[in-house]
């Protein structure tokens, strides 16, 4: 993957997250969500996995993992590669950006990103 | 000539020969394009196979295993095996060969690659029924079957090949002598004070040894079946009796059929390896250069690349004799002898240390000037070797104070060795397939870096194992030299391999992630080095696995208790020790399979497992299990899996133990322990071996005077046999053995290695892991044994403690905020039972909406 595809793959990323603003859902209490760890949360029919770093940072993106065809990426364990941080899907252990929701192994795929925030420990999500 | 069909035969389909054919597929893969016709005839019922591992068929190797021949490489156009095929003439006006039956095979160019056969003095009684000779896999056969029966053996010779027979029979369990002619063991290759040392460690291993005695008669025995007499009249009784007094070429073809022969017998040949008929060579042991003959594989490989060669029309590749040096394991004792071992130089000196405590004998030869080495002989320890034996060859400058060769090290002063550096590229480290320290080079340049990828890459270090230590060395020299740090780093964020990993959390009590990632690591973490470290501290400490702080660094397999399947869902695996369960147990199963709606199936792991669960179902499945008094396989840890076993002396009218109660026992103590991949144990009740104990990375076979304990075997990708490590244990010392294996494995091995691979890249190979488990040389049984106790005692059942936390059972549901099933998982119908749903038929919906309840 060529430095350019990857960073077209993550502009188009970006956009498709910012284009599609919907409504904020309140998911889950904070506390329900153990750090360095990830939950799976049901808003309008849609599967999204919503991971809780160390420092409080929450990321959520498609609970979906195209390679594996199976809903399991809340279930994978969150890190960094080179700095970016990453979610490893558990099936085939590809890597997915929690920023931006692109494939490190793969950047012709990336998954959809949400807006997800904290208001008096209670998580939400827009969708 | 090029243009015309070449039909070329080849006689003898042994090590030399199949290499012979190697080398000649090499230079013409396509044969048939090659216009050549070529026929290997073999007198064996197999195809060539590793003589000189033969000896490794008593400690479990199979015929299979010993086969020199990849599958198909025999089936190509233009080339055609026939095996049970003797030849029994050679017609060289009419350029043909007779075989036995009567058939009758044209050739253009004839290669004998005979061999030799076993010599055996011609003593009265000496066909007896329980006399064997020592060279084929039937020789073999035939002395196990007989060695059953047996209480007592002799071999007769206290040669290289005596000496492995004698331990064959030791390991059967036989009271063992060796009968030698001569006044002193392994005359050829060592000098008298060698001999003495040598006598005595061997000695003291149980093998009783009788120096100069000349065998006369074979008569009737009073308390065996033979009795041996002596030309003193002196004898000694025994039930079988094994000839491994040298070999002779087998040059009988060539004798008939007029070919010139050496003087002390065989097929006397050119450098280019051509007997006195020019379309006929003669390649190995049944070849005699300048009236030499050589009893090792080496140089009969290099005669047949020098045959191979010529016959392609290339005359610059011309053998020149051989290295006769060798280095042995005999009985667990090193014999080495280099070069002029003898010190039959004109004017050469030669210096000696003796330590008549450990038994160890050292010489070196060196030239009247004193600047080149030109021989050595070690017992008892054979360090040096490499260092010794390259400088021979390679005519090496000797240093300043030679004796400081072979004297041990005192304190803090490194031994004179062999700088890798100063060996010239074209030396061969690896004399069995012909493998220079240039290759070693080329083969680190391209990415191999470790032992076992330059073992797979360069054959080097794969037929005797001798060169290992050295091109060990050569590779890590030439890895710095490539500026290529040797870097066995975990991942990104810990510049430290799993091993040093381990080390700093049991020294420095390390109890978290957080705190190790602090301590000696950087960033986040990953899905590398999170779980290996979950791995570590579970194996140093035990504690729950699904503890606040450990829970984010399992893998979703040990995170969930259950091994995630494709479609997300997950299986149910309860622990049967020993595929042990009752009939109630075996209900309760059901009935839960059946609530819930689960795929069963009895796998080959000998328990039962349930597929399809959903993560919200697995807390309810499991408390139901727990009631019933099953607790957690660990089927999804990389840890113990199951202890495979057959019935044993309980039922089987074979038993020689109880196989089954042994089995129970050992799952129950390793059950939960946490290892750099699974393990997988089995145990037999006697050698019919039901269990198939020997595929296992720790195997148990009950013999009649204890346990024989095998490692480091596997199914999988690549199966490997089990090798024997140590034998007539009692059960208490098999269980204190096998603490010490899987402690000195989880602390040593790298992060998904199993225990094959491992054993692979331990640069002593089996014998250092025996001296470590077994003899305990490195001093660290009794801390290992420890080791092993606190986590027994730190155990407990992972799902029972899951069920028990609600703030752990929490997190065993679909989603946060609902409780709504993954519409993702879906299932069909196949023979009466679920499967998961293909692409496909989700697509078409044609699912069956899960009933089973969730409460
Ligand atoms: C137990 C043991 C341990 C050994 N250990 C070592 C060691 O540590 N190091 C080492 O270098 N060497 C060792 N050797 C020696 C090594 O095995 C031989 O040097 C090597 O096998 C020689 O190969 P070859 O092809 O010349 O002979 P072989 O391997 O004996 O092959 C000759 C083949 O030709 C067949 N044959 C003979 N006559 C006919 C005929 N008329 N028609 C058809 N077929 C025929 C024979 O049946 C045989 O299969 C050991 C040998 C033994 C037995
Ligand atoms: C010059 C190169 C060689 C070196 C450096 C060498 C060195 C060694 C060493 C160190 C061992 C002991 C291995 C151990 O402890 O596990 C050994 C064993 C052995 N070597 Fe060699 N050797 C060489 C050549 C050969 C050759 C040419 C052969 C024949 C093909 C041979 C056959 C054997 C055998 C059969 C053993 C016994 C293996 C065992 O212990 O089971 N060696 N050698
Ligand atoms: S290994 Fe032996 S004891 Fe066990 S079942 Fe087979 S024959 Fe019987
Ligand atoms: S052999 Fe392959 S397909 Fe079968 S269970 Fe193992 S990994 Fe799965």
């Amino acid at each position: 993957m060529s430095q350019g595809q990857q960073a077209a793959a993550l502009d188009a990323a970006m956009n498709q997250s910012a284009s599609q603003l919907g409504a904020w859902h309140p998911v889950c209490a904070l506390e329900d969500i153990w750090p360095n760890m990830g939950v799976c949360a049901l808003v309008e029919g849609r599967q999204i996995a919503i991971f809780r770093l160390q420092d409080n940072q929450l990321y959520a993106l498609d609970n979906y993992d195209p390679h594996s065809d199976a809903n399991v990426l809340s279930r994978g364990i969150v890190g960094d590669l080179s700095g970016e941080r990453v979610v490893a899907s558990p099936i085939y252990k590809h890597h997915y950006q929690l920023r931006t929701g692109v494939c490190v192994e793969d950047a012709s795929i990336s998954l959809k990103t949400y807006s997800v925030e904290l208001r008096d420990d209670t998580v939400w999500v827009q969708v | 000539m090029m243009n015309q069909l070449t039909r070329i035969v080849i006689v003898g389909n042994g090590m030399v020969g199949h290499y012979f054919m190697q080398e000649l597929v090499k230079r013409h893969p396509d044969l048939h394009a090659a216009q050549l016709q070529v026929t290997v005839l073999g007198e064996e019922p197999r195809p060539a196979y590793d003589r000189v591992h033969l000896s490794s068929f008593f400690s479990g190797s199979t015929a299979e295993d010993l086969s020199l021949v990849e599958p198909g490489f025999y089936d190509r156009p233009g080339l055609e095996l026939r095996l049970n095929a003797r030849v029994s003439q050679i017609d060289r006006h009419q350029h043909t060969v007779t075989l036995t039956d009567n058939t009758v095979l044209p050739y253009d160019k004839l290669v004998l690659a005979t061999g030799s056969f076993p010599f055996v003095p011609s003593v009265a009684g000496r066909d007896r029924d329980n006399c064997f000779v020592y060279r084929t896999i039937e020789d073999l056969e035939a002395m196990t079957a007989a060695g059953k029966t047996a209480k007592s053996g002799v071999v007769v010779g206290g040669g290289l090949l005596g000496l492995e027979c004698a331990k064959a029979l030791k390991d059967m369990g036989l009271e063992t002598h060796v009968v030698e002619f001569a006044p002193r063991l392994m005359a050829v290759q060592v000098d008298e004070a060698g001999g003495k040392v040598l006598r005595s460690k061997i000695e003291e291993l149980g093998v009783h040894v009788h120096t100069s005695r000349n065998t006369t008669a074979i008569v009737d025995g009073a308390t065996a079946r033979h009795r041996m007499v002596f030309f003193d009249d002196t004898w000694l009784e025994t039930d079988m009796i094994v000839f491994s007094a040298g070999i002779r070429p087998r040059d009988e073809l060539a004798r008939e059929s007029g070919l010139a022969i050496g003087a002390r017998g065989g097929i006397a040949i050119d450098d280019f390896s051509r007997s006195s008929d020019h379309d006929i060579y003669a390649i190995g042991e049944c070849a005699s250069w300048h009236d030499e003959m050589y009893g090792l594989v080496a140089p009969g490989y290099d005669m047949a690349r020098t045959a191979c060669a010529h016959l392609s029309g290339e005359t610059t590749a011309t053998f020149q004799g051989a290295d006769m040096s060798t280095k042995l394991k005999l009985m667990g004792v090193d014999v080495a002898s280099v070069g002029d071992a003898h010190g039959k130089t004109p004017g050469c000196r030669s210096y000696q240390y003796t330590d008549e405590v450990r038994n160890i004998y050292k010489k070196i030869v060196v030239s009247e000037d004193g600047k080149k080495l030109l021989g050595a002989v070690l017992i008892g320890n054979a360090d040096e070797y490499g260092t010794l034996q390259q400088m021979t060859v390679n005519a090496m400058a000797l240093p300043e104070n030679p004796e400081f060769l072979i004297l041990p090290a005192s304190d803090g002063k490194e031994k004179p060795g062999l700088g890798v550096d100063a060996l010239p590229d074209t030396a061969v480290l690896c004399s069995c397939n012909n493998v220079s320290k240039g290759a070693i080079g080329e083969a680190v340049a391209a990415g191999n870096c470790s032992i076992g990828a330059i073992k797979s890459c360069t054959k080097a270090g794969t037929a005797c194992g001798g060169c290992v230590p050295l091109v060990t060395q050569v590779m890590k020299a030439q890895m710095v030299k490539l500026g290529m740090t040797v870097n066995n780093h975990l991942c990104e964020h810990f510049p430290y391999s799993r091993q040093e990993l381990y080390h700093l959390v049991r020294v420095e009590q390390i109890r978290t992630f957080d705190d190790l990632l602090h301590k000696h690591g950087k960033g986040l973490g990953c899905d590398i080095c999170k779980p290996t470290a979950a791995s570590i501290l579970a194996s140093v400490w035990n504690d729950f696995i699904l503890k606040k702080d450990l829970a984010s660094l399992q893998d979703s397999n040990d995170y969930f208790l259950g091994n995630i399947q494709k479609d997300g869902s997950y299986s149910v695996v309860p622990r049967m020790p020993g595929g042990e369960v009752t009939p109630d147990g075996l209900i309760a199963i059901g009935q839960i399979a059946k609530k819930y709606k689960l795929y069963t199936k009895v796998t080959g792991g000998a328990r039962v497992d349930m597929f399809g669960a959903r993560v919200e179902q697995l807390p309810n499945i499991w408390e139901e299990l727990i009631a019933a008094g099953f607790e957690s396989g660990h089927a999804y840890g990389k840890s113990l899996r199951t202890v495979k076993s057959c019935v044993g002396s309980t039922w089987c009218r074979y038993g020689v133990d109880d196989s089954i109660g042994l089995a129970v026992q050992l799952e129950n103590r390793y059950k939960g322990l946490r290892a750099p991949h699974k393990i997988k144990f089995g145990v037999s009740g006697c050698t019919r071996e039901c269990a198939e104990a020997q595929g296992k990375d720790v195997g148990l076979i009950a013999t009649e005077n204890g346990w024989n304990l095998y490692v480091c075997g596997n199914g999988g990708m690549k199966p490997r046999h089990a090798e024997l490590i140590a034998s007539d244990l009692t059960k208490e010392e098999a269980i204190r053995m096998i603490d010490r294996f899987l402690m000195f494995y989880i602390r040593t091995a790298d992060r998904l290695q199993r225990t094959s691979t491992w054993r692979d890249n331990l640069e002593g190979g089996l014998d250092y892991l025996r001296d470590v488990v077994i003899h305990d040389s490195l001093g660290l049984g009794a801390e290992l044994e420890a080791q092993m106790q606190h986590v027994v005692d730190h155990y407990q059942d992972e799902w029972k403690t899951a069920v028990n936390d609600p703030e752990v059972r929490k997190r065993f549901r679909s989603f946060v905020n609902s409780k709504a099933e993954d519409s993702n998982i879906v299932f069909v119908n196949e023979r009466e039972q679920i499967r998961p749903a293909t692409v496909e038929e989700k697509k078409q919906a044609k699912v069956i909406p899960i009933l089973a309840t969730t409460e």
